[in-house]
């Protein structure tokens, strides 16, 4: 940040001897590299607004006689999404918010109170977000299969097939990540604010409902945006942990659907552009979050 | 925590006058805040890791209670390595997409952060495009991709005009070929994760470096190579890792495709095969997961040792 404004502030004319080339040829090599990025997403979308019959006749290369959004609506009905939209939030945003939360509690405490296994306890969480998921999943299968659960919470008795079971396992995977980023954050807020709480006699409960976590908020809120899309797009977990299909979020239900409609690339772009929908727009939306989130992740506090 | 306490006495008295501090009630909150989030931690990942160390060792088909598991030494290991067809080959594939994902994507997304660094018109936008397939989960980019490499009806062979019997190139099907149509599908991915974080190195190098190096009279590429790039190492390092754990974790996109087979076998395959395949067998399983444990465990120390290296 530092730096960015440091460079503004300078002369132009210092500035310009590295940057003095024409633009053109930047400007040509970028539009043709845009292009081709954009080109898979409006290719699905193309072949999504087209009704079946007419590319079928005419070949996907053709141009447009009707546009329809007659798969979006025949994807929605047939393919049973609002039902599995329903199963991703259902995981996805209680999983966020436990996970941001826990994330809170373990960085305030290793970077807030000065204890001596600090920086062993960042390592145990940091380093688990960074294995592969194969290395755990077969005796997690296993233990998921004899890990009992109130009906209540799952119909089998089971850790395993349960939504409860993904939200628990997407919490222990993202919070590594969280932790990271937010002790790197509680690290730049002033030891001051904490000393002079205690002094005035508040707990620990109350220094970090009341001064830390208001003061986190930006990290929050770039964490929020970042782990949404994370679990939202989980696969993995979904596809092993779950078995009946009823209870998949839409990204691995969407791996049957091409079972259903597999002659039919029409109905598969259009199902493939309602999945992505809600990352698209939260991007759309919260870009600037989302970004300072994955930056926040890689820099060191 | 009161537990590995008793096993350092040295440490035990410095912790115990730092603990003196808090109040019972202090305690008991901090206990809780450490003690659930651990509870995941340990018991859903450290746990299972171990477990999967231990099981490599061992034959079990899963059917049977645990007292069936028997012990069998390193035979899984030498049977992956010597008889099992399938290893080889997803451990060179894993191999071919760890230096594609390094060499080609990741060169691209530095590019792209340079150029985009510099305050060009429309950069924000250019930066929103190249920036977009990164939040599409990896299952749908599987389906975004197989409609553009479908050999009929798919874009790449009406625009080649390879649509015909005679000339068709089946992309995804052909097992010389989709390995490399599948890692450029992950490329589409890939860049625009790099170009982020080259663009947040990028502003962390001092530009008066630069200047420096311009008023010397160095050519763009030459003060890009001999200072701007070296002024980047935390963030080359943090590229690196992530690189190398992409290519471990790979999975989704091939499975969504046809599953992991033909030509597309991964080591992250092999290991869900013998989990949710119709031969279930543990011990094998465990042992592949180990295996990607210990590759794993490179990127995952050299990240580990440079960011608290210096804080242990």
């Amino acid at each position: 940040m530092s730096s960015r404004t440091a460079s503004t502030a300078l002369p132009r004319a210092i500035r310009r001897p590295a940057l003095g080339r024409p633009r053109f040829g930047v400007h040509a090599f970028l539009v043709v590299a845009a292009l081709f990025w954009l080109a898979p997403l409006l290719w699905t979308l193309y072949t999504s607004l087209r009704p079946y019959s007419e590319t079928a006749e005419h070949g996907y290369v053709s141009l447009p006689r009707t546009l329809t959004f007659d798969n979006y609506t025949n994807a929605w009905t047939q393919a049973d999404m609002p039902h599995y939209f329903l199963n991703s939030l259902l995981i996805t945003v209680p999983a966020v918010l436990i996970v941001l939360f826990f994330a809170a509690c373990v960085a305030f405490v290793v970077t807030r109170l000065s204890l001596r296994f600090n920086v062993a306890m960042l390592i145990v969480f940091v380093a688990a977000n960074l294995l592969p998921p194969q290395v755990v999943l077969t005796p997690l299968y296993r233990m998921y299969l004899e890990i009992p659960l109130p009906t209540f919470l799952s119909e089998n008795g089971k850790m395993y097939d349960s939504i409860v079971g993904l939200i628990a396992i997407n919490i222990a995977f993202q919070l590594g990540f969280c932790t990271f980023v937010l002790s790197n954050y509680m690290k730049t807020i002033p030891q001051s604010l904490n000393d002079a709480a205690r002094v005035d006699g508040a707990g620990v409960v109350r220094q970090f409902f009341g001064i830390i976590l208001p003061l986190c908020r930006p990290a929050l809120a770039a964490l929020a945006t970042l782990e949404f899309t994370f679990i939202y797009n989980d696969f993995l977990w979904a596809v092993v942990l779950i078995q009946s299909g009823a209870k998949r979020p839409i990204t691995s239900a969407l791996a049957n659907l091409e079972g259903v409609f597999f002659t039919d690339n029409n109905l598969i772009a259009a199902g493939s552009m309602l999945a992505a929908l809600p990352t698209l727009i939260v991007f759309a939306l919260l870009q600037r979050h989302f970004i300072s989130g994955l930056t926040l992740g890689a820099s060191k506090g | 925590m009161a537990v590995d306490a008793a096993s350092e006495p040295k440490v035990t008295r410095i912790r115990r006058r730092k603990a003196a501090r808090l109040t019972l009630r202090d305690r008991l909150a901090v206990i809780l805040m450490l003690g659930v989030p651990l509870l995941f931690v340990v018991g859903l990942i450290w746990l299972p890791t171990l477990l999967s160390v231990v099981l490599s060792f061992t034959s079990w088909d899963g059917i049977g209670g645990i007292d069936t598991i028997e012990w069998v030494g390193t035979r899984n290991y030498q049977q992956i390595v010597e008889i099992y067809p399938p290893f080889w080959p997803a451990f060179r594939h894993n191999l071919y997409w760890l230096g594609f994902l390094a060499l080609v994507p990741t060169t691209f997304g530095l590019l792209l952060a340079y150029l985009l660094d510099k305050k060009i018109r429309g950069t924000r936008v250019y930066q929103s495009i190249f920036f977009m397939p990164v939040v599409l989960s990896l299952a749908v980019i599987g389906f975004i991709w197989q409609l553009v490499y479908a050999p009929e009806q798919g874009l790449i062979n009406n625009i080649l005009g390879t649509t015909e019997q005679g000339n068709l190139i089946d992309w995804l099907g052909n097992p010389q070929l989709n390995l490399w149509a599948v890692l450029v599908a992950t490329a589409w991915r890939h860049a625009g994760y790099i170009m982020v974080l080259y663009l947040a190195g990028l502003k962390s190098v001092d530009p008066a470096l630069r200047e420096a190096a311009a008023i010397d009279g160095a050519s763009e590429w030459h003060a890009f190579r001999t200072v701007v790039f070296p002024a980047m190492k935390p963030i080359n390092i943090v590229v690196l890792v992530v690189t190398v754990i992409e290519a471990l974790r790979a999975f989704d996109i091939v499975y969504v495709i046809n599953r992991g087979r033909n030509g597309l076998e991964l080591l992250s395959i092999l290991v869900t095969d013998n989990i949710i395949g119709e031969a279930s067998r543990v011990g094998y399983g465990s042992a592949l997961a180990v295996i990607l444990l210990v590759i794993a465990l490179v990127p995952i120390i050299t990240f580990v040792a440079r960011t608290f290296g210096d804080e242990w």
